[in-house]
């Protein structure tokens, strides 16, 4: 059964219509990568598997019951989104690690914490940095934590590469990879090369719609 | 004992004090001269109009009449609290429930504590003192909680994607808010008596009560301005932050 599947999901805002008629069927611990140009409607797509927009058309069901069945928060804590470009809350790499904790009202477990950062590179002194002082990549890799600290069912990642250095790059392709073997299913946008041929699935979106579906054998 | 001696010729002369206002208006061409002309006839306009209401208020000292004045009072300073709210999905309920609890509550504890009687002259005015100093204070606060909306979108949206309720992605720019809205009170207090002698206290100094007796009021008056703007942004900042999220817990300020 898959874990999450689209039927005829459909936006539009105004007359523009952004995505049309989507059906897709994703299966548990697939690797996902979408792709197409600029403008396609990727992005619209994944924030609407993650509920930050509203088809305006269809449905979609995660593991067998439909998105509306779902409390949202419930369901976010899920089917987790990381954006582009994430922006840190709070002063600390610990504000960001303890907020998962926080909103699932459990107690923060530092050793997991630490265990989380160094899975990135990112030494144990790095829970209290503020972070101000953080690199781009190293940024990204504690946002990438913020999602994973609980492991979801599905990651969503909306082109999280963008901008790294070489060496960040490399540790998020690991990390990735590691959380993946963990059972998670992977949907991933992404214009990367490297990317593209990590998944096990490509889908190629193009004007609002799915032009072409490669799996891996 | 001074009198106050303020006649319709003393007030006539006291007009060129607007009449400064216009000369620098005019001549820094701040374009403020109509402004100015208008606020003053409103001004005048609406305190002889209050003026003789309360007159007859007072002369009559009905209790229904004076719990009513004191509501029209509650109601619109609810009014001007909702207009400065730059939500678009906002209630006027939420204005009207704060000022209506920071009253009354504020007052009630004054009335039982014997600090005030229940007599139209001393309701009326301290029902416009609490609900217009709650009322600045809910202003700054649903201001100050719609430019944080704006300014730290992408944090809310990032933890709104994380999972977060409505509560845990607000917070921070809750309490932000309700501190901006209580702010000036709390400075106001500890400097007042060193840089100000307030309102009620400058009125009965004016009127000739001995400054020791005068300082009693403002410190009541200190007391019950902290209770009302803290109760009123309180209320008005936590029932008003859910306006910025549709059913679908997503963000509505783009």
């Amino acid at each position: 059964m898959a874990i999450l599947s689209l039927q005829n999901v459909g936006y539009k805002v105004d007359t523009n219509e952004i995505l049309k008629n989507i059906n897709l069927d994703i299966n548990e611990n697939e690797f996902i990568t979408i792709t197409g140009p600029s403008g396609g409607g990727k992005s619209t797509l994944l924030k609407i598997i993650a509920t930050l927009l509203t088809a305006t058309t269809g449905e979609i069901f995660f593991d067998g019951k439909n998105q509306d069945e779902y409390a949202i928060t419930e369901y976010r804590q899920q089917v987790s989104y990381c954006f582009q470009q994430p922006s840190l809350f709070g002063e600390t790499v610990f504000d960001n690690l303890s907020f998962p904790y926080e909103i699932r009202q459990k107690e923060f477990d530092e050793k997991s914490a630490i265990e989380a950062l160094k899975s990135v590179n990112l030494p144990e002194t790095y829970l209290h940095k503020d972070i101000n002082s953080l690199s781009g990549g190293e940024r990204q890799r504690v946002a990438l934590l913020r999602n994973t600290m609980f492991l979801p069912k599905v990651l969503l990642l909306d082109e999280v590469t963008v901008g790294l250095d070489a060496r960040s790059i490399e540790i998020v392709h690991e990390f990735i990879d590691k959380i993946w073997k963990q059972g998670v299913t992977i949907l991933q946008i992404t214009h990367h090369e490297g990317e593209i041929k990590q998944a096990n699935k490509i889908i190629w979106v193009e004007e609002g719609m799915i032009k072409d579906v490669t799996t891996k054998r | 004992m001074s009198q106050l001696s303020v006649n319709n010729l003393s007030l006539a002369l006291a007009f060129a004090l607007v009449l400064v206002a216009v000369y620098i208006s005019n001549r820094e061409k701040l374009g403020l001269t109509k402004d100015i002309f208008y606020s003053i006839s409103r001004a005048i306009v609406q305190l002889v109009i209050v003026g003789y209401i309360l007159k007859y208020i007072f002369n009559v000292n009905n209790v229904i009449l004076t719990a009513a004045m004191s509501f029209f009072i509650v109601l619109n300073a609810a009014y001007n609290a909702h207009k400065r709210n730059p939500n678009d999905h906002k209630s006027y309920f939420n204005s009207l429930l704060a000022i209506f609890v920071s009253t009354y509550v504020t007052m009630g504890v004054l009335v039982a504590s014997g600090s005030i009687r229940f007599i139209p002259s001393q309701i009326v005015p301290i029902s416009g003192m609490i609900a217009s100093n709650s009322m600045v204070a809910i202003g700054l606060c649903y201001r100050n909680l719609n430019t944080l909306f704006k300014n730290q979108r992408q944090q809310v949206l990032e933890k709104l994607a994380l999972g977060a309720s409505m509560k845990q992605a607000s917070l921070p720019l809750l309490h932000a808010s309700i501190k901006t809205a209580m702010q000036p009170t709390i400075d106001s207090a500890k400097t007042v008596g060193l840089v100000s002698l307030p309102g009620m206290m400058s009125g009965l100094i004016f009127a000739g009560v001995d400054p020791v007796r005068a300082i009693k009021y403002q410190i009541m008056v200190t007391f019950m301005l902290l209770s009302a703007t803290s109760l009123g942004s309180i209320i008005a900042g936590y029932r008003t932050y859910k306006d910025y999220y549709n059913e679908k817990l997503q963000l509505r300020i783009k």
